[in-house]
């Protein structure tokens, strides 16, 4: 029998490192290539914009695996390389140092690029995104010495950092555009909560307002962001969380379908029978939204990663069926605010609260047509973990069960399915 | 520094000198002990760094948590009500000095 041929991962996150173990658990025996262009090893990513800010000592990045994952698992790990290209009739990838590596199989796992600002100033000193290991570096040392910092974007990275400031006793500004903050990905209730708990750590969250120009302090260093009203706030250091875009830049070379994220299907094939992709570059039909999605999460690339494995190696539960359809999940922590979501809502869904929003304690029930599409929990993690068991297993619950006070809705997501 | 011994089902163990302030769950995650997974990153959000400590340790442990005790009852593996812990809330010479834990059979 042929030995099995070289399956090459272009990405080492969350993504990459998963399939590798995902690979070798499916009983792969044939050789992996794994290529990174960062040059540290890889991290995870999340603990960036939050625990690794603290003020103190040097924080240290939470690996993804242990240094020895890759020996045991006779894996070519490759750090600082980078592919530029694909030669699909060829079987071959290209890297920046002139090298090829072929592949029977070539998955994409290239993640997603912060997108930047393109407004007067934007590339002045002092301005920084998150989404690195080097950016965060960055970030945790110019914090140190920083007295008032804008952030620009009020999402999940752009709040978590506004936190930890908030913690250090920066003075934190946070402009946005929109009307409230998260507002793609938090139904209204609570996103507006949050609003207000921000401003009750002491940020001032500037809604409807969006960032005009930086100003120059004279020396090519940010002194102040000026808003779309004409407002001035003085700044020692600007963060910009404005949101990522797919790293599609291969698959596209290549002539692969791209449309926000690289098309897959439910097996996280592309096009190409010899070509994956998943995590955040990628684009897949999703069960729970019932349309086609690109989720930025790490649950996201890791149940992807179970699932590509199987895809590559034909390995599928028969039982289970062969398309990806598991629940997805999220969590962010701004400073003593823990927010977990199970699902996926959509703008206009029907909300209803669960808890006492004032006790700090709830959880927002998103329904369209009648039927649950999401929990969003607030400092609540078994109503999280009940709605992912619920959700997971399509089990019905009814507008009228999540208004009622008394119906216990733990012990319901815990029953089995009525037949 | 703080020794920590995860005893694995197969009867493997795995001790490690483990740094102060150094979570039971980063311990495991950097050494690379089996069926320590901790996806979250150490935030009690995941309960995929759920281990079983020795009831000989369980003397002087933190409290447990509003937040540790609701995740801990959503664990792969059946919750211990004696023994379980989240790895990452665990954290040497604050919460131990040396400790034993038993490692689930499954995390996920
Ligand atoms: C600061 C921060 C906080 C976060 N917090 C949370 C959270 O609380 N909860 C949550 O669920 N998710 C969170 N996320 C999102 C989560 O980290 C991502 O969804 C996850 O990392 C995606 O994994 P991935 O493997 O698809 O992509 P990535 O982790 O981005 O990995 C892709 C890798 O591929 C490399 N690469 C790309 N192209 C090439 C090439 N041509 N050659 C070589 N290498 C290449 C990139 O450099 C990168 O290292 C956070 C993200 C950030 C940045
Ligand atoms: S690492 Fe996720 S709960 Fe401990």
């Amino acid at each position: 029998m042929p030995r099995p041929g070289n399956i090459l991962i272009v990405g080492n996150g969350q993504a990459g490192i998963q399939l590798v173990d995902s690979l070798r658990k499916e009983g792969h025996t044939g050789p992996i290539t794994i290529i990174g262009e960062e040059t540290h090893f890889p991290y995870q990513r999340p603990p960036l914009s939050k625990d690794y800010l603290a003020a103190g000592t040097d924080p240290a990045p939470l690996p993804l695996r242990a240094e020895k994952f890759f020996m045991d698992n006779d894996v070519d790990s490759r750090l600082g390389a980078h592919v530029t290209s694909i030669n699909r009739a060829r079987h071959t990838a290209a890297l920046a140092d002139g090298s090829t590596v072929g592949y029977a199989k070539l998955v994409l796992a290239t993640g997603a690029a912060n997108r930047v600002l393109t407004v007067p100033g934007s590339r002045l000193a002092g301005i920084h995104g998150l989404r690195t290991l080097a950016d965060a570096e960055t970030v945790h040392a110019r914090l140190g010495e920083a007295k008032s910092v804008v952030v620009i974007g009020a999402g999940f990275i752009g709040l978590e950092f506004a936190a930890a400031a908030r913690k250090r006793g920066i003075e934190v500004t946070v402009l946005e555009y929109a009307d409230r903050p998260m507002a793609r990905a938090l139904s209204p209730v609570m996103s507006r909560w949050f609003a207000q708990a921000h401003r009750s750590m002491g940020t001032d969250l500037r809604l409807g307002e969006g960032i005009a120009s930086f100003e120059n302090d004279g020396a090519g260093h940010v002194a102040a962001a000026i808003s779309t009203t004409g407002r001035r706030y003085p700044a020692d250091m600007v963060l910009v969380g404005i949101g990522v875009i797919p790293r599609t830049e291969l698959a596209e070379a290549a002539g692969l379908a791209v449309a926000n994220g690289i098309t897959v299907d439910t097996n996280m094939r592309t096009e190409d029978p010899d070509i994956f992709a998943l995590g955040d570059c990628a684009n897949y039909p999703s069960h729970h939204a019932e349309a086609r999605t690109r989720l930025e999460s790490v649950q996201n690339a890791t149940d992807q990663a179970r699932h590509t494995a199987k895809s590559i190696l034909g390995t599928h539960d028969p039982t289970q069926g062969q398309a990806y359809k598991e629940l997805p999940w999220f969590w962010s922590t701004q400073g003593d605010l823990r927010l977990q979501i199970a699902g996926i809502a959509q703008p206009g869904d029907e909300t209803i609260l669960r808890g006492d929003p004032s006790s700090g304690k709830f959880s927002v029930f998103c329904f369209r047509n009648a039927r649950l599409t999401a929990v969003e929990s607030l400092n609540h993690p078994a109503d999280h973990m009940a709605a992912r068991k619920l959700l997971a297993r399509e089990r019905s619950l009814s507008p009228d069960q999540a208004a009622d006070p008394g119906f216990d809705f733990r012990a319901h997501a815990k029953e089995p399915q009525p037949a | 520094m703080a020794k920590v011994s995860f005893h694995h089902t197969d009867g493997n163990v795995d001790v490690l000198d483990v740094d102060p302030g150094t979570s039971l769950m980063r311990a495991a995650v950097t050494n690379g002990v089996a069926g320590i997974a901790g996806e979250c990153g150490g935030q009690a959000m995941c309960a995929t760094c759920h281990v079983y400590v020795r009831p000989e340790y369980l003397d002087g442990l933190p409290e447990i948590s509003d937040d540790e005790d609701e995740m801990l009852d959503c664990t792969a593996d059946p919750r211990d009500d004696e023994r379980s812990r989240l790895g990452c809330q665990l954290k040497a010479g604050e919460s131990f000095d040396d400790i034993e834990v038993d490692v689930p059979g499954s995390q996920v």
